[in-house]
């Protein structure tokens, strides 16, 4: 891990070690402070891990979006988030529309599906247009470009929406069967996580059969594995991209509805830069085009920023701690970025793509 | 080249659509309407139906323009103009439509019929392609499917929300009325004025093509002139109101318009001038050109010499208010000529600028506060506080880069960007708190006091940021030159070829990241002065990307380019009211009709243009 230089003593490197040490000792003193402390029960524990596990399998959704189109095209989709955002912003409607006609109470799989498929699809045109009008022409251009193009994408979108649904919040209504809680011994777990955490699941089992099982599937990761080959192959590479960010769009959407039942603050058209930013984070943390990765480092920061704020910066005697739950995932993308740009499960990156 | 028949009807119904869908957007997200707010001629034309006819008419001179290039006869020339003009009207007419009472059954029937419609017209079109009868028949049942879930939900929606305004925020009352020119009650009134005014537009659009180009470059100058008057009235009188009679101007505006006689006159005038201009511009031009090494030297010196009198001159001569605009503009100026170093000149794109503003600020404000949060109350003053704020800026830019020396592109970007949150969560965060507090923020920062006058009014404190512009602009012109600015574009352009010839390029990174923080620094200091208390609100990642935009827009590494990105890109929004609602959207769509089209920007410098054209063919040459 500690790599000395033996021939010239590389200040760079020398600073990032004591970062690094600064860093685990903060971990550790902070840790140590709270657990011998003792404020929060074992319990409490369990139910931030599970708060945090679905919470990051939403992430690992929107996760998945950046790692499909960077499998493919080496590049980050900076707008994913806003993509995320269309899903679940033009979602809300209908969502009323179906509570106010009591369809979401009396048969809620059916409104729910119906919801999730909707999202999905106005989040998936988003995506196939963006890709249409705002990066295929740019394709092969210097790696900025796309860069800067997707930043504008990104407030381009936000903007609109804002335009077209105004700028308000608007809560998705209450489902009455994810009210209740489980509960296990002195756990209880909300039945609206478990939602959560199972819903993103099937999504991202499904993803895992188009990509490895289908036709399609296979000619995404010929795509990805090299472009030219596939196109001698005879696989036509634009439908295939265009192909990719509609299903990554199409997750990007339903995480956006799941979002909504999970969290009963409300939507609005900026809802999707920071969930967009901690996707990414959590794709990194997977390692970039690598999809279980995706999916792995999606939980993996949720879990980190429930825990974190209580477990360390808590323990540090920092007052508000959970103010910084951002603080901690940003942090996070910034360490990985350092210290394991090619991520968890990372095996495939070289050079040129860090 | 001659088109073939299909390639023309092309290109007519997609430029008529394309125009057709701006008319729909820009009214949907609420533009017409806030724009209909501004006069542009008193009584006779606003800024809103503005958009609504200028559309048609560029979008039909571009199709005739292009069809008259490819050898089409001037008559299908100018019937492309009249059928653009028709498109242009089409889909706000279906909206107005499924919008009224009347004509409500037409949305839902739509909605009903378009799945089968739409997948039917996809299996004809896999049929002639000689598809599978199986593989015709499934995607026929998939786009039904699909298209029904949709179709089938926004019928819901629509149904159950009643009118379409209760979604869709901007397709309301004010939108109809400008769109049908005032004719709400009778709708198909209102639809056929609408339609022949863009058919109108469409077909004069085309027309101007055949116009021959010194009269047509004179219209087009009048036209032009008048018309951004009128649209910044509000700004002109401003500046008028500072050098001329009460009466006059009256004579000359109503409240913030123009009047109609004024806007005549300015139009003809305006239109002489231009075509002088047009007539004998290309002589003068070519009299410039045959002058002497050194009399082109004196007149460029002159030039200089009276510009930088203008600005020295500016606050009297615009008043108040546009001095305060002034002051905003030159703030952005200051940091979009140090993020230049990092992005211009390096390559570095640092979308966490922010955080320098933020330094500055907070250093000024804690140093000079004389509120409960301040520090070291009147201990010092602003001009003690400035360099350190510089300093600390840089400290701060030092400190963030050591990180992410070793990250390139968009890893770099995205850290950068964490950085700049990272910074917003803190600064709202009652950890915090007692330092730089919270939410609330420092307040009572006094203002600076230069030779025992307090500089309180936006004209003084313009002199301040000019101060700061200039000695940045020299900087960064002799850094363009410099042995460091070499490394930094050779860095930019290849970072493992620039280590192999030498450079250390972890250094002279590092140099770009600090340098580029000072500016940051002061302009978040001379901020916080200006405005007297410093909020965590104010810093967000719009700033960053504000900056951002400027640079590009402008033309990346260019100095002038900067300058003028800021004017427009900070200025325009803040003098026309009716813009800043839409600030993000147009920069958005900016940022990316310029990377697609132009990515050097609008100033560019020799080099990059020169860089981006060598790019393409290396890539044409690799066959990418």
């Amino acid at each position: 891990m500690f790599k000395w230089k033996t021939d010239e003593f590389s200040w760079v490197d020398f600073t990032i070690d004591v970062l690094r040490i600064l860093i685990v000792l903060a971990i550790v003193v902070g840790s140590w402070n709270t657990l011998s402390e003792g404020r929060i029960s074992f319990a409490q524990w369990v139910n931030l891990f599970i708060a945090g596990l679905s919470q990051g399998s939403i992430y690992a959704l929107i996760a998945l979006g950046y790692t499909l189109v960077y499998g493919i095209l080496l590049m980050i989709n900076f707008a994913h988030g806003e993509v995320f955002m269309a899903g679940a912003f033009s979602t809300v409607f209908l969502a009323e529309a179906l509570n106010r006609t009591g369809f979401l109470n009396q048969s809620p799989v059916l409104a729910i599906l119906l919801m999730i498929l909707f999202a999905g699809l106005v989040s998936m045109t988003v995506a196939i247009l963006l890709e249409r009008i705002a990066y295929r022409p740019l394709r092969g251009s210097p790696r900025l470009v796309p860069l800067i193009t997707a930043i504008g994408a990104s407030f381009f979108l936000q903007y609109t929406f804002r335009g077209l649904y105004g700028s308000g919040f608007k809560a998705y209504p209450q489902v009455k069967i994810l009210q209740g809680a489980l509960q296990i011994g002195s756990i209880n777990i909300p039945t609206v996580q478990i939602f959560v955490f199972a819903s993103a699941l099937v999504l991202m089992f499904g993803l895992y059969w188009l990509v490895e099982r289908s036709r399609i599937g296979k000619a995404m990761r010929a795509v990805s594995e090299n472009k030219e080959v596939a196109r001698l192959m005879g696989i036509d590479i634009d439908w295939v991209i265009l192909f990719t960010f509609g299903v990554g769009g199409f997750l990007a959407g339903s995480a956006g509805v799941i979002n909504g039942m999970f969290r009963p603050q409300g939507v609005n058209f900026f809802m999707g830069f920071i969930p967009g930013i901690k996707a990414f984070t959590a794709a990194v943390l997977g390692g970039i085009g690598n999809i279980p990765g995706a999916m792995l480092g999606g939980l993996f920061l949720g879990v980190i920023e429930a825990i974190g704020p209580n477990l360390v910066l808590a323990g540090l005697g920092i007052p508000g701690a959970n103010q910084l739950k951002d603080v901690i995932a940003f942090t996070m993308l910034v360490l990985v970025l350092i210290f394991r740009p090619q991520g968890i499960l990372g095996e495939r990156l070289s050079e040129k793509k860090a | 080249m001659d088109l073939s028949r299909s390639q023309t009807r092309q290109t007519i119904i997609t430029l008529g659509l394309l125009s057709g869908a701006l008319i729909l957007f820009t009214g949907a997200v609420g533009m017409i309407a806030a724009f209909h707010e501004r006069e542009v001629v008193n009584d006779f034309i606003t800024l809103g139906q503005l958009v609504l006819l200028i559309t048609p008419l560029i979008f039909g001179y571009t199709a005739a323009n292009r069809l008259g290039m490819a050898g089409e006869a001037p008559i299908v020339a100018l019937g492309g103009g009249i059928i653009i003009g028709l498109l242009t009207a089409l889909p706000t007419t279906i909206m107005l439509l499924f919008n009224s009472d009347e004509f409500r059954f037409l949305l839902d029937w739509s909605l009903r019929l378009a799945p089968f419609v739409a997948a039917t017209a996809i299996a004809w079109r896999m049929h002639r392609q000689n598809a599978e009868t199986l593989t015709v028949i499934g995607s026929w049942l998939l786009v039904a499917a699909l298209l029904g879930i949709v179709t089938f939900s926004l019928a819901l929606i629509f149904e159950v929300k009643g009118e379409l305004r209760s979604v869709l925020v901007n397709i309301n009352r004010d939108w109809v009325d400008v769109v049908t020119f005032d004719n709400r009650r009778e709708l198909l009134t209102g639809i056929l004025v609408f339609s022949l005014a863009s058919v109108l537009a469409g077909f004069l659009g085309s027309l101007c093509c055949y116009v021959p180009r010194t009269p047509r470059r004179a219209l087009f100058y009048g036209l032009s002139v008048t018309l951004l008057v009128g649209a910044f009235g509000e700004t002109v009188r401003l500046v008028l109101q500072e050098n001329l009679e009460r009466d006059t101007l009256n004579q000359l505006f109503r409240r913030d318009t123009l009047r109609q006689n004024a806007a005549l006159g300015l139009f003809v005038f305006s239109t002489v001038i231009g075509y002088l201009w047009a007539a004998f511009g290309d002589q003068a031009r070519q009299g410039f050109q045959n002058l002497g090494g050194q009399q082109v030297q004196t007149t460029r010196m002159i030039g200089t010499v009276l510009f930088v009198a203008l600005l020295l001159v500016l606050p009297w001569l615009i008043g108040r208010t546009l001095s305060d605009v002034a002051v905003t503009i030159g703030l952005f100026v200051l940091m979009g000529l140090g993020l230049n170093i990092a992005i211009g000149l390096a390559g570095l794109l640092d979308l966490g600028y922010v955080t320098n503003y933020a330094v500055g600020a907070y250093i000024l404000a804690v140093m000079t506060s004389i509120g409960p949060l301040g520090l070291m109350k009147g201990v010092f003053s602003f001009w003690m506080v400035i360099p350190i704020a510089l300093l600390a800026a840089m400290f701060a830019g030092f400190i963030f880069a050591v990180p992410v020396l070793r990250m390139r592109g968009d890893y770099l970007a995205i850290a950068t960007l964490g950085f700049g949150e990272i910074i917003g969560k803190l600064a709202i965060s009652d950890w915090l708190k007692p330092l730089i507090g919270g939410a609330q923020g420092v307040q009572a920062i006094p203002k600076p006091i230069f030779l025992a006058t307090e500089l309180k009014n936006p004209e003084q404190l313009y002199y301040i940021v000019l101060v700061a512009c200039l000695i940045t602009l020299f900087v960064s012109i002799r850094l363009n030159n410099s042995r460091t600015g070499r490394q930094w574009m050779a860095i930019r352009e290849d970072e493992d070829v620039a280590t192999a010839m030498g450079i250390d390029t972890a250094r002279a990174k590092l140099l770009a990241f600090t340098l580029s923080a000072a500016t940051g620094g002061v302009a978040g200091a001379i901020f916080a002065a200006k405005v007297g208390s410093v909020f965590p609100n104010s810093f967000t990642v719009f700033i960053s990307i504000n900056v951002l935009s400027l640079i590009i827009v402008g033309g990346i590494a260019s100095n002038p380019g900067i300058v003028v990105g800021a004017v427009v890109l900070i200025g325009l929004p803040e003098l026309l009211r009716e813009f800043s609602d839409f600030r993000f959207l147009l920069y958005g769509a900016l940022l990316i009709m310029m990377m697609i089209n132009r990515p050097q920007g609008l100033i560019p410098t020799k080099i990059v243009t020169h860089e981006i054209r060598a790019g393409v063919k290396a890539k044409a040459a690799a066959g990418d």
